[in-house]
């Protein structure tokens, strides 16, 4: 049996520019033998916990860049664990002030990066995280 | 809680066992091979649809608007989206959901992107497990998206009871499914992106080809005449499906209610005629025989010997048995 691919949902919620970053991120993801689900811009909370659920992924990443973190990431966590996903890890990047990221890591928030984080980092936490689950 | 099994879970509707199922069919785990045995009672039902072409030709766009229009007639649709695998690090970036944005919050509808993984068999044996999950799961459609590059979509195309192959103007002066070797694959040939300049030449080239597949009329110059007689006389009962080509713009919902007429005709041609019977046994069997190959074979390793095996081994590289003398004596010796 093969091993069991990571597979990480990688999307871009509220109604804000580009997603530039979020593609970086997928093909890093993608370079270190990840399965990457790309949904593309705007998308509302409601539409990523769906597409994680049917895609069982096992990671979600999402890049906010509005300063609309602290409104978009409960709905999301909320939304996850009704679907009987808590189990699934969720990874933000964005511009996000100190204050929020210890409020965002207690809401359960696994993985928080900034504009300049190295996507090696990325994938490391990414691969710790699920080892620590299984 | 009464525990109950995934399979069980899913037959009652349940969302996050039918994802959970896909991925230990697709991974052909233990738990995937236990479920598809207890679906199997439940399976046999849905129509499959194959959406296969070159890149950009447009299938995930009109995928979504397939599925929208079978939604609205009340059906349930799954669509199975197929992307590569990178051949060198095993990872994929599946990027068919992006096109299918309407589809989001429609309770009739579910979306499943898979990446190829490495082996061609494989590929084609985890996507006829998937649809099983699928089917048993009561869905009405399986849309089963591919990239348009040869035998993989033939061995899916085999799994579909209808296939679509999309083609497109502006991708070069070829026509993409000639180039892939899966034009002959096609029970609907759509030509796509029809608001695009080049639409005719597309047409027209596909049609050369498929009048040379499928004669329907035979030209004769005649002391300067040109007659025109049917090559073959139609029969009530002709077995023979004639590709349609339908025109189509994905991107506005464009000839989509003429699209799924054709794929209608083409199932109550499938069962009118026989076809469906005969392409389920195919499938099938197929399914039945690599089951046997692979369990025959795992079983025959269990009961040599290591040693033997590698005793065996070396000798054939030392070129003093051949593999083929080889297989023979150790399956003698195995009756013994
Ligand atoms: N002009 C035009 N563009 C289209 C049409 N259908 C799809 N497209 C565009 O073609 C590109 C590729 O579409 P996509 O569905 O991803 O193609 P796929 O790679 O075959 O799945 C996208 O930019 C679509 O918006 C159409 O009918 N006309
Ligand atoms: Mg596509």
């Amino acid at each position: 049996m093969a091993e069991r691919k990571i597979r990480v949902l990688v999307a871009k919620p509220g109604l804000d520019g580009h997603d530039r970053g979020a593609k970086v991120v997928a093909r890093a993801l993608r370079d270190a033998g990840m399965e990457v689900i790309y949904t593309g811009l705007r998308q509302t909370p409601e539409m990523i916990a769906e597409a994680a659920l049917q895609e069982d992924v096992d990671v979600i990443g999402i890049s906010i860049l509005s300063g609309a973190h602290m409104a978009l990431v409960p709905r999301i966590l909320e939304l996850i664990k009704a679907n009987g996903q808590e189990d699934v890890k969720l990874f933000l990047g964005g511009i996000i002030p100190d204050d929020d990221i210890a409020q965002l890591n207690k809401m359960g928030v696994t993985g928080i990066y900034g504009p300049g984080a190295s996507t090696e980092d990325i994938v490391t936490e990414i691969r710790t995280a699920i080892q620590k689950r299984a | 809680m009464v525990f109950m099994s995934l399979s069980q879970a899913l037959l009652n509707q349940d969302r996050l066992a039918l994802s959970r199922l896909l991925t230990h069919v697709e991974n052909n785990s233990e738990e995937g091979r236990k479920a598809l045995d207890e679906l199997y009672p439940h399976t046999g039902k849905a129509h499959l649809i194959g959406i296969t072409g070159a890149p950009g030709t447009g299938k995930s766009t009109l995928v979504n608007q397939l599925a929208l229009q079978y939604s609205k007639e009340g059906k349930r649709v799954a669509i199975l989206a197929v992307d590569p695998s990178s051949p060198f690090t095993g990872g994929a970036v599946l990027g068919d959901r992006v096109r299918m944005r309407d589809l989001a919050g429609d309770p009739n509808v579910f979306i499943r992107s898979m990446a190829s993984r490495g082996s061609l068999g494989g590929l084609a044996q985890a996507t006829a497990s998937m649809v099983q999950v699928f089917d048993a799961a009561g869905f009405d459609l399986i849309l089963i998206e591919t990239v348009g590059a040869g035998q993989a979509e033939v061995d899916i195309a085999r799994l579909a009871h209808t296939t679509l192959v999309v083609e497109a103007p502006g991708l070069g002066d070829d026509i993409q499914a000639i180039k892939a070797g899966i034009l002959e694959i096609a029970d609907i040939l759509v030509v796509n992106k029809a608001d695009r300049p080049g639409v005719e030449n597309s047409e027209r080239a596909l049609r050369g080809m498929l009048d040379m597949a499928h004669p329907t009329q035979r030209v004769f110059h005649h002391h300067g005449q040109r007659m025109v007689v049917p090559a073959q006389t139609p029969k009530a009962d002709d077995p023979l499906w004639i590709p349609v080509i339908k025109r189509t713009v994905a991107k506005d919902g464009v000839g989509i209610t003429d699209l799924v007429e054709a794929i209608e005709d083409h199932i109550t041609f499938l069962r009118e005629g026989g076809e469906w019977a005969a392409r389920e046994r195919t499938q099938l069997q197929t399914t039945f025989e690599t089951l046997l190959r692979d369990n025959l074979f795992a079983r025959f390793l269990d009961e040599l010997s290591p040693e033997i095996y590698e005793e065996t081994l070396s000798n054939i590289m030392l070129r003093k048995q051949s593999p083929w003398s080889a297989a023979e004596a150790l399956l003698d010796r195995r009756r013994a």
